[in-house]
This record gives structure tokens, C-alpha cells and sequence, in this order.
């Protein structure tokens, strides 16, 4: 999974880091969306579907990305 | 019983398909004073994008299920500003608001955004966590103070109101001295029976006080909101007063009845309340829960529509009004089965009560932690709470835009 922030979009409501901590913060100044990590481990991916679900700027969207075997 | 074996009187206004439109605003059903008007119920189950006459004879659109409500609120292209032709006013009241200059939740982006980030900081998770302890420290207060020599008393009056009031004054720099004013203005704005010339009035004694705070922290500034609203040097006095009367308004009204009400739900609901009294770990979903089955916001969130939009298979054109409600998409069956029963062991967290979309509430990181705070300190300080008078006979918020009680009379 490979998480998007829009930080443009973002309306600072917040749902997201009670959603998943441990992937979206809040930015000190304006409390708009940061992204912490960028590829969750499988445990988060369930938080991470809620947050987008519930962000109510669609500023989160998520790509499923194929794991590529490093050559 | 299916909706076909219902009878034509418990259908209300007669076949779902003939356009006849439903009053807004709806008296709730006897009896199911939680619940959202059956009018509305119906329509959503059978004609989810309907059309509703408004107090004044005018019509708009009334949009019930979930997905759409989300769809509208999320989509610029139905507008939030009061001073477009066709939005649809719940009020006579808040047309004469609309008069004035708006507040950010009456405008749309950029200048929404521009000026909604202003405050975005005061409100963010982190800040407002941090406030715990204090929001404990003052409902505990409050409960002592309720208690003290008595077993009974007005729930309302001396901790739902009181509580987010203390809060929302310390956050803006506003003197909790003067809170029976605020109050009474605030009552004033948000009643649904208020003429003109009250809203008016109570509209210009919070912009009058408010001018005056901001002149006020000017001079000797603190850290709070409005004194640092006035140090960015960005905004004149009349839009410090206009935002600082939002959050005022919204910060106390909200949250009390939220408090209050559900406080009533779950005293009629005692096998929820014993769950929650023995799993106190439920609370923060137990208070999306409620914020979901109380839905307190309960003539819908207005819009009008910019261009011609399809939405649940009718065509909404440029220039019509749109009622989003949300108690009803907070009861759709699709996303809450079982909608209609207060489950606090439920996954709520995708409900609407704070609205959808960019104007979605921005202190709702503070209503959470004061509505956790709230519940979870009733419950455990006070294991004998009931209600003091006949459930019949509590006085529900019927002519109010926020839902809730007006009194709760309670014993312990």
C-alpha cells in the first residue's frame, strides 16, 4: 500500500490521525494533514481504508502497489 | 412490516412517487423523540432525493441516505453561501443572517479555506488531547458542585451547558463571567421560533461584545483565539467577531445538547449504559455511537447548487436548494444495520454528525474529549443516575436547529 496525502485539499479536521497515528500527524502550524509513513505495514492498511474513508476533503488516497523483487 | 403492507395514514403524504413534497422543518414522531422525523425515514427508504417545502412555501431538495448526503456535502459544486439565489433557509432568522457578512461555514473556497485555516491549529488532535486533564478538572468541578448536599438536579443547567462553555471561553479569551448573556443570544440565533427583529438584535449584542473583546485583547492581549486573531493583523474587527461568534455559539450549544441528550439515551437504553459502566474502554466508539443514533444537527445542512447535478437518479439544476439531512443518513441501513437501535459496541466512526466534506465541524477533536470526558465521568461518579420526571414529560428541543433538551431533570 502507498498512501497520498493532498495537503492542499486538507480541511484539518483531523479524522485521520484518530484513525491511524501512527500514519497521518497534523502540521504544528495549521494542524493540515503530514504523512508519516508513506507504506504501512499490512497491520495499518485496515486504519489507513477507514481514514480515506472518512476524510471528509478526500485529501488521503491509497495505490496497492505489487511488491517488486529487487534484482 | 414491509413498506407495502403499510397503510396510506402511516405513509403520510401519499404515494412515494408523486412528488408530494415533505414539510422541513419536521416534527419527530411521539414517542421516538430520538429518532428522525418518519417523513424522512420514508423518503429515504423510498425516494431518496425528494422534494421538501420550506417554512416560507418555498421548495428545495432533501437528500437522506448517506452515500448522497457525502456525495453533495463533498462537491463544489453545490455551494455553501447564504447569499446565492435559491438556498434554502430552515429559518426567517437565518435569511436576515445571511444578510450580513458571512462566517467561513456560509462561504466557499478559497476564501472558506483561507480563513478556516486561521483556526485549524486551536483544534488539531494533539492540541486538544493536551486539554484533558483541564476538561476532567472542570467536570469534575461542575459534579461536585451539582452534588454537593443534594440528589437532584438539572443536568442541563449545571454540567451539560456549563462544561463546554468553561471550555470554548478559555479557548477564545471570552470572560466566563459573561456567559448568561452569550447564552441568551445564542438561544436567541438558533431557536427556530425567533422573529426577525430577535435574531437581529441577538445577532448585533454578540457583535457589539464581541467588537469590544477584540478591542479589548488589542490592548492587552492574552493567548487566547480572538487576541491572537487580532494580532495576525489580517482581519478587522468585524470578521474577529464574526468568527469569534461561531465558535462561541458552536462551541457551547453543540456540545451541551450532545451531552444531554446523550445522557437521556442512555438512561432509556439501560442494558447500553450497564455495558458501557462495565467496559469504560468503550467510550470513544460508545461517543461516536451517539453522535451517530443523536444526530443533533436535525434539519439537514442547506447547499445550492451551482450547475445541473444528477444525484439518485433526479436532476438538481443550477439554482435549486438542497437539504443534506444528516440523521437520516446517520440511520441508512446500507452503512448501519440495525441503524435505528443504540448499539455502543458498534463501529460508528463513518457516521455524519459533524457534517462531510471541507466545511465539515472544525472543533470536533474538541467535542470528542469533552463528550468523552463528559459521559465517562457521569457514569462513573454518579452509579445511581435516573431520570427525575416522566420521560413524556421532557421538554425535547423541538423548535431548535440543534436537537436536544431544554432541561434533564435528574436524581442519583
Amino acid at each position: 500500500m502507498r498512501v497520498h496525502v493532498d495537503q492542499e485539499k486538507c480541511c484539518g479536521a483531523g479524522s485521520c490521525v484518530l484513525s491511524a497515528p501512527e500514519v497521518f500527524d497534523q502540521r504544528e502550524e495549521d494542524g493540515i494533514v503530514v504523512l508519516l509513513d508513506a507504506e504501512p505495514p499490512a497491520g495499518l492498511h485496515d486504519a489507513v481504508h477507514e481514514a480515506v474513508a472518512i476524510c471528509p476533503a478526500a485529501a488521503i488516497s491509497v495505490e496497492q502497489v505489487e511488491r517488486v523483487e529487487r534484482v | 412490516m414491509t413498506t407495502a403492507e403499510r397503510t396510506e395514514a402511516e405513509r403520510g403524504t401519499g404515494p412515494a412517487d408523486d412528488l408530494t413534497p415533505l414539510a422541513v422543518p419536521a416534527a419527530r414522531a411521539a414517542g421516538c423523540p430520538f429518532d428522525p422525523a418518519p417523513g424522512v425515514e420514508r423518503a429515504r427508504r423510498e425516494e431518496p432525493v425528494t422534494r421538501a417545502t420550506l417554512w416560507d412555501g418555498s421548495t428545495c431538495w432533501l437528500v437522506t441516505r448517506h452515500e448522497d448526503v457525502r456525495a453533495v456535502l463533498g462537491d463544489p459544486r453545490f455551494s455553501a453561501e447564504a447569499a446565492r439565489p435559491g438556498f434554502p433557509f430552515l429559518t426567517a432568522g437565518g435569511r436576515v443572517l445571511a444578510t450580513s457578512k458571512p462566517t467561513f461555514i456560509r462561504q466557499d473556497d478559497p476564501e472558506h479555506a483561507r480563513l478556516r485555516r486561521m483556526l485549524t491549529a486551536d483544534f488539531m488532535v494533539k492540541k486538544v488531547e493536551a486539554m484533558r486533564p483541564e476538561v476532567q478538572r472542570l467536570a469534575d468541578d461542575l459534579l461536585d458542585r451539582m452534588t454537593a448536599g443534594r440528589d437532584a438536579a438539572d443536568l442541563v443547567a449545571e454540567f451539560a451547558l456549563p462544561l463546554p462553555s468553561l471550555v470554548i471561553c478559555l479557548l477564545l479569551g471570552v470572560p466566563y463571567d459573561d456567559h448568561a448573556f452569550f447564552q441568551e443570544r445564542s438561544r436567541l440565533l438558533l431557536s427556530l421560533r425567533s422573529t426577525p427583529e430577535e435574531v437581529r438584535t441577538a445577532q448585533d449584542d454578540l457583535h457589539h461584545y464581541l467588537c469590544g473583546l477584540a478591542e479589548a485583547k488589542r490592548r492587552e492581549p492574552d493567548d487566547g483565539i480572538v487576541s491572537r486573531l487580532v494580532a495576525r493583523g489580517e482581519l478587522d474587527d468585524e470578521e474577529v467577531s464574526s468568527m469569534g461568534r461561531l465558535l462561541l455559539i458552536a462551541g457551547h450549544e453543540t456540545t451541551a445538547n450532545m451531552t444531554a441528550l446523550s445522557t437521556l439515551a442512555l438512561l432509556r437504553n439501560p442494558a447500553q449504559l450497564e455495558r458501557l459502566r462495565a467496559e469504560p474502554s468503550l467510550i470513544k466508539g460508545a461517543v461516536e455511537e451517539l453522535l451517530r443514533y443523536l444526530t443533533i444537527v436535525h434539519n439537514g445542512l442547506p447547499r445550492v447548487a451551482t450547475e445541473d447535478v444528477t444525484l439518485g437518479g433526479r436532476t438538481i439544476r443550477a439554482g435549486e436548494g438542497v437539504l443534506c439531512t444528516l440523521n437520516s443518513a446517520n440511520r441508512d441501513e446500507d452503512v448501519f444495520p440495525g441503524g435505528d437501535a443504540l448499539d455502543v459496541g458498534r463501529d460508528a466512526r463513518r457516521h455524519v454528525a459533524f457534517g462531510f466534506g471541507v466545511h465539515q465541524c472544525l472543533g470536533q477533536p474538541l467535542a470528542r474529549v469533552e463528550l468523552q470526558i463528559a459521559v465517562e465521568t457521569l457514569l462513573r461518579r454518579l452509579p445511581g443516575l435516573r431520570l427525575d420526571i416522566p420521560f413524556e414529560d421532557v421538554p425535547f428541543r423541538h423548535d431548535m436547529g440543534i436537537y436536544g433538551v431544554h432541561a434533564l431533570p435528574v436524581a442519583w
